[in-house]
Order: C-alpha cells, then structure tokens, then sequence
C-alpha cells in the first residue's frame, strides 16, 4: 500500500491528524490513506445505520472517502476530522435512500413517532448482559437486529453517538438537526433498545418471543 | 428535590452522560434506590450503552479495508515520492508479492470454499491447523467456533487455503489484522 512508503521516511503514527491533512493537502497523498485508517470502520457502521444493507453500505463507505480525499482542501478544521468524514458518509448515504419510495414512506412514519412518549417496558425482565458475551457472534447478531428494529432518525442518533462516541454536538451537526432532537431521539432510542433486549441472556430471544417485543406501546404505564 | 418515576425516565439519558444538575442526580439516585422498576431502567439502560459502544460492534465485510483501499488506489493520483519513498515502494511491493507467491491463496483456487479464502495472508504457511469436512474454515486446535468437531483434520494454513478454506476470522483474528495492512495489489506507480 502507497501509505507504507511514507511511513518508512517518519513513522506515521508519529504524526499528528493536523499535519496529515496538511501533508495530503500538500500533495503527499498516499498520507491519506493513515489518515484515514483509524475510521474506516466507522464511516462503515454509519453508512450501514442508515442503509442497512451491507453492499450499499459498503459502496456508500467507499465513495465518501474518495469525496473526502477529493475535497479535503475545503476541510477548514473547524470540527474534528472524523466528524467531517461521518457527516460526508450520512449525506452519501441519506441520497443513495432517497431513491427508495418505500425510504420515504419509512422517514414520514418515523416523524410522527417523534413526539410522542416513551414508556419503558419490562422491569422485572430485565437482566445485564455482560460485555464479555459480545465474544459470542449470535449475541452480536442480536444486537445487531434490535438496532435493525428502531426507526431510522433513532437508529442515526444512537449509531453516531453511542457507538461512534461522537459527542452531542457533533452527532447533531452531523446529522443536521438540533442538539435538543438529538438528545431527544438518543432517549427514546437507549430506552427501545433496552426493552427490545430485557429478556437479556437469560430470557428467550428466539422466534415469536423476539419479534413479539418489536411492538412498542407509548404512554401506558406497564404496571 | 422528590421526583417521580416519568421524570427519572425523561432524565435517565442526560443522567448517564453525566448532563444533570448536581441536585437532579442527587434526586434520580435518590429515586431509584428505592424504586426497583427505575433502577431496572436505569441500570439497564446503562447496559444497553456499554454493550453497543464496544468496539466489537463495530463489525465490517469481511476484506472490507482491503476493497475500500483498492478503489482508493485505483482514483488516487499521481504522487510526489522521494527517492527514499521510492526504495521502500519497491521493497514492500516485493514483500507483498513474495508472500502471495509462498501462500497461494484461496482467491486465485477455483476450488476455495468460501469467498473469505481470499483474506487471510497473513497466517504463517506452516501454522498447524484443523479444518472440518463440514466447515468453510481452519482453525487454531481448540477454537470454540469450530463446526463439526468430530470430523477435524490437521493440516498447515498452507494445505488450508490449497484446499480451500478460509482462516477463522476470530481465532486467528492476529493474523488476519496483519493482513488487512496488507492489500495484495501492489502500490501504484506515479
């Protein structure tokens, strides 16, 4: 790979983002691709937060890094570089749903959720699920598919924030909306994913038992 | 401050990241060590956000790095490169090559049996293994994520892949990650 080349000159890790961009803006551009390393993965998961398909995610994963190589002389520093290589990702892959019909449709429903309360579910089910179960890939898949589960403006909100550690404000410019909507949405969204997963390990987690949690009741107490 | 369960529920959010005022977090814990159905909300709630911000949930394709780096080198342009830089192009690229030409992979074996066969450069040729006749991969002996461990055979990592298998992205995860560094085209020429 191009990138080893350079590193063998000044280690790149050795190199702070600010003189990497400067250095891939001056030309050095095989630099680009140890400034992009570190969020690869994530500018995957974002795409996929939004497409849910693992081919578009990857295609739109690929096309914002070449725009961000393409255009990062208009990258004025002002946020943090990842935060601008995430929010290329949503806009790519926000147009790429756009030519969906059915995507539309999805987002329209989605907005009259917004408002309305919350009510978390299930708490006498609930039960931890330790962080050393993530090893096993079928509890991975299940987290996985309750995240599938929420509603796109949640799902966007809970992937940039909570798995990506974006802080609220940058997940909120970002994603174009106010701090206030991300706070809101990121809410709903830890609490629907904690009543999706209640059973945790110890409760059944397959077939009609799973499914049958997708059905969120708002503003009944469940008591 | 005495505050009821909606409120905790409306807080709990802004109450693990640390975002309430000392008062209000002083009434939620207050709250919740007495109301069992909050700390329920609470505590998993908490649960739910240590578990997805590990960075194993941050899983990608298989070969993902590898594809995005080559569509990467195929619209990059022209660099400047130093004599020096030049020297070390050379010498990776003979590296990379060589190590292809010692492991064959499973990319270039019409027989692979699975389109992960074509990752994995970065497994020792010699490294002792097992594969199952029920399996797509070979493992490391012992590997919990072996199918059909009644059937295993020994082989090298070399055998693996000319029969091919693909390694285990999880037991063999150290070798794989030194792969994925180490895309199979070799750099462009400016």
């Amino acid at each position: 790979m191009p990138g080893r080349v350079i590193s063998l000159e000044r280690p790149a890790e050795q190199l702070n983002e600010e003189t990497l961009i400067q250095r891939v803006r001056d030309g050095e551009h095989d630099l680009f691709y140890e400034l992009i390393r570190p969020y690869e993965r994530r500018v995957y998961a974002a795409a996929f937060a939004i497409l849910r398909n693992e081919a578009d995610a990857e295609d739109v994963a690929q096309e914002a890094v070449l725009k961000a190589f393409k255009h990062i002389r208009q990258f004025r520093g002002e946020s943090r570089f990842s935060t601008w290589l995430i929010q290329i990702t949503v806009n790519e892959a926000r147009m790429r749903r756009r030519k969906s019909h059915a995507n539309i449709m999805e987002s329209i429903a989605e907005r009259q959720d917004e408002d309305g309360k919350y009510t978390p579910r299930d708490f006498a089910d609930w039960r931890e699920i330790p962080s050393e179960t993530l090893e096993r890939n079928e509890i991975r898949q299940k987290l996985a598919e309750a995240l599938a589960q929420l509603g796109q403006i949640y799902r966007e909100v809970f992937v940039l924030r909570d798995m990506q550690h974006l802080s609220i404000e940058e997940t909120a410019k970002s994603l174009g909306i106010s701090t206030a909507s991300v706070k809101t949405r990121l809410l709903r969204a830890r609490l629907m994913l904690r009543d999706l997963l209640a059973p945790g390990l110890g409760g059944s987690w397959t077939g009609n038992a799973w499914s049958s949690r997708l059905s969120f009741e708002k503003g009944t107490k469940p008591w | 401050m005495v505050i009821n369960c909606e409120q905790v529920w409306l807080e709990v959010s802004n109450y693990l990241d640390g975002e309430v005022e000392p008062g209000l977090r002083l009434a939620i814990e207050e709250h919740i060590r007495g109301c069992k159905n909050c700390a329920a909300v609470v505590n998993g709630t908490r649960n739910v956000v240590e578990l997805y911000g590990d960075e194993r949930m941050l899983e990608v394709p298989f070969g993902y790095s590898q594809r995005l780096h080559r569509r990467l080198d195929a619209n990059m342009p022209s660099s400047r490169r130093t004599f020096l830089g030049w020297m070390a192009a050379a010498a990776a690229a003979i590296l990379v090559v060589g190590s292809f030409e010692i492991l064959k992979p499973a990319s270039r074996n019409p027989g692979a049996r699975s389109q992960m066969a074509q990752s994995g450069t970065g497994v020792p040729p010699d490294l002792k293994v097992v594969a199952s006749e029920e399996g797509k991969l070979f493992h490391l002996a012992g590997c919990e994520f072996i199918q059909g461990k009644d059937k295993l055979r020994p082989m090298t990592a070399r055998e693996a892949y000319k029969e091919g298998y693909a390694p285990c992205p999880r037991c063999l995860k150290k070798y794989l990650a030194t792969a994925e560094t180490v895309p199979p085209d070799p750099p462009l020429s400016s």
